[in-house]
């Protein structure tokens, strides 16, 4: 069974961000880069569908800048078989990245599609729903475990209140949460072989793809911010200020 | 033009996103339905039907919908998107589930967790973990929006709005729902708690979170836990504050052995007053927190509870 997974491109989450000056955008120059957390959980639920002998190959898929190569050959390193780029602006709106990659799903026909339930930049948790609806698959969005067995992918998903598990036909989409699985690290060697891995590079044009904007960034700005407060010596003055200064017990 | 927003329930009860949802909505315009689509969920039509401002409350009431799978409510609220400029669901789990699958079907974006509405047409909502805020414009001819509940307070009941039951049928055929395993606790829901105290790595097991569900029990409040709880298996993750799990704003935040990483500050610092205890004096949270005691959580827990007995 063919299993697509999807990587995206990030600012590496232990980065503290900085909104430009202008208000026109968050600055990401000269920012360490990374492979989107949930997208690396998505990587590795592959590789382990494979050493079980249930996958007999992973395409890693990124829709971005020429540069997430690097976050493809990570994916490459960590055991995925072959890489897909679609070059497309890094601030392609999900719509559209969901349209390109319903292009690769209709060439590749994988079984089963992994992808992350949110990149961390943009917080959309949008794609893999929308990558879904377009190639009319089901989905199972923040996946805790995957049980894959006789053309069924079985489901456990996070939901509030609870767990929530799902039966789906294959082909279908499922999207990571975190509490799946634990990444592992890419190993020197695997590094290396990576790097002879085939690496293809796609444009929208060349999947017949014509992408219309939605929507217009107005600005960005910096949260409110919260300044530190008083340390209280002890727990009686801190009931006491909850009490009577803050009023909120 | 008319604004549909998706009512949150568990076939039984109207949850509170709904009625806060009802606020974004009537900034939007003044003509607001509800869908309530569920089984046997005819008590929360009547109680979206009470909530003032709205118009109308259509009812989907089918055994197809009962667990509100993405699949066939997407195509349910497509079905009936003709003549709504917006569409509106709460960015719980279900939400972030079924819409953007109704946004691709329209071919429209969506514009997930919403906390400020400027216009008709233009949007604020928080990217990178709450470390910046976005204002966006959409182009497209229908608005769907996810909306942070916690952003808008609730609207006020005492209404008897029109309801009219759909007779849409729509089958799920690629997926079957086989069982769910729901967290059974008495205190309120951690979304719509006006207090949360929450517990981190620092609380070292599962047991020793007894001592805040006690303070919790005194506070009328509910619990709550970082990343790294969750993680080390002490609470179920459900309980999870964050970028990656709930979403809080209640009047007054208890953080308990969690240090602040950024990722668990995007689930709580528009919380009215936040309270730290923490014994590194250097743990980020003290940043952020109005009220903050430097002190073992172990001797401070039990001191709390005395005091508050």
């Amino acid at each position: 069974m063919k299993v697509l997974v999807t990587v995206k491109r990030v600012i590496d989450y232990n980065v503290k961000i900085r909104v430009k000056p202008d208000g026109s955008d968050v600055d990401l120059t000269n920012v360490k880069m990374a492979i989107n957390p949930f997208c690396e959980i998505a990587v590795e639920e592959a590789v382990r569908l494979k050493e079980q002998g249930i996958a007999s190959e992973i395409v890693v898929v990124s829709v971005g800048p020429s540069n997430a190569q690097e976050q493809l050959r990570t994916a490459l390193a960590l055991g995925a078989d072959r890489a897909i780029l679609v070059e497309a602006d890094a601030q392609t709106e999900s719509l559209n990245v969901a349209k390109l990659l319903a292009k690769v799903v209709e060439q590749e026909q994988p079984s089963l599609v992994i992808m992350g339930k949110q990149a961390i930049d943009s917080d959309n948790n949008q794609t893999g729903q929308m990558l879904a609806a377009l190639c009319d698959m089901p989905q199972a969005t923040f996946a805790s475990k995957v049980n894959v067995a006789d053309n069924t992918v079985t489901v456990t998903r996070e939901i509030d209140g609870g767990l929530q598990t799902l039966a789906m036909k294959l082909p279908a989409v499922v999207t990571t949460d975190l509490r799946l699985n634990e990444p592992r690290f890419a190993k020197l060697p695997n590094i290396m072989k990576a790097k002879r891995k085939p690496l293809e590079t796609l444009s929208p044009e060349s999947l017949g793809v014509t992408l219309a904007t939605h929507t217009r960034l107005v600005s960005v700005a910096p949260p409110a911010q919260r300044s530190a407060g008083v340390k209280v010596a002890s727990v009686t003055e801190l009931v006491d200020k909850l009490k009577n200064e803050a009023k909120v017990i | 033009m008319s604004t549909l927003v998706y009512a949150e329930h568990d076939n039984a009860q109207l949850k509170t996103e709904t009625l806060k949802l009802v606020t974004a909505a009537l900034q939007l315009g003044d003509d607001v339905h509800i869908l309530v689509a569920g089984s046997q969920c005819q008590e929360v039509a009547r109680q979206a039907a009470s909530i003032t401002g709205v118009t109308k409350v259509l009812t989907a009431d089918n055994p197809v919908y009962a667990h509100q799978l993405a699949e066939n409510i997407a195509e349910l609220v497509v079905s009936m998107a003709d003549g709504y400029s917006h569409i509106l669901a709460a960015a719980t789990t279900t939400g972030k589930n079924f819409m953007p699958r109704v946004a691709a079907l329209l071919d429209v974006v969506q514009l997930s967790d919403v906390t400020g509405i400027e216009s008709a047409d233009t949007f604020v909502r928080p990217i990178y973990a709450g470390n910046a805020i976005a204002t966006v414009q959409s182009h497209d001819s229908v608005k769907v929006l996810t909306v942070r509940a916690s952003a808008f307070d609730a609207a006020s009941e005492g209404n008897s709005a029109e309801v009219v039951a759909l007779d849409t049928v729509i089958e799920n055929q690629q997926v079957t729902f086989e069982h769910a395993e729901m967290t059974k606790s008495e205190r309120p829901e951690l979304t719509a708690a006006n207090i949360v105290i929450s517990g981190g790595r620092g609380m070292q097991d599962g047991e020793n979170f007894a001592m805040l569900e006690s303070i919790a029990d005194k506070l009328g409040a509910a619990v709550g836990a970082s990343r790294a709880a969750v993680d080390a298996g002490f609470v179920p993750n459900d309980m999870q504050v964050g970028q990656t799990g709930k979403i809080v704003a209640p009047q007054l935040y208890i953080a308990v052995g969690i240090s602040g990483a950024i990722q668990h500050l995007a689930g709580m610092k528009d919380a009215k007053v936040i309270v730290a205890i923490n014994k590194d004096p250097e743990a980020p949270i003290f940043q952020v927190a109005d009220y903050g005691l430097v002190a073992d959580l172990f001797k401070a827990l039990p001191e709390i509870d005395r005091a508050l007995s």
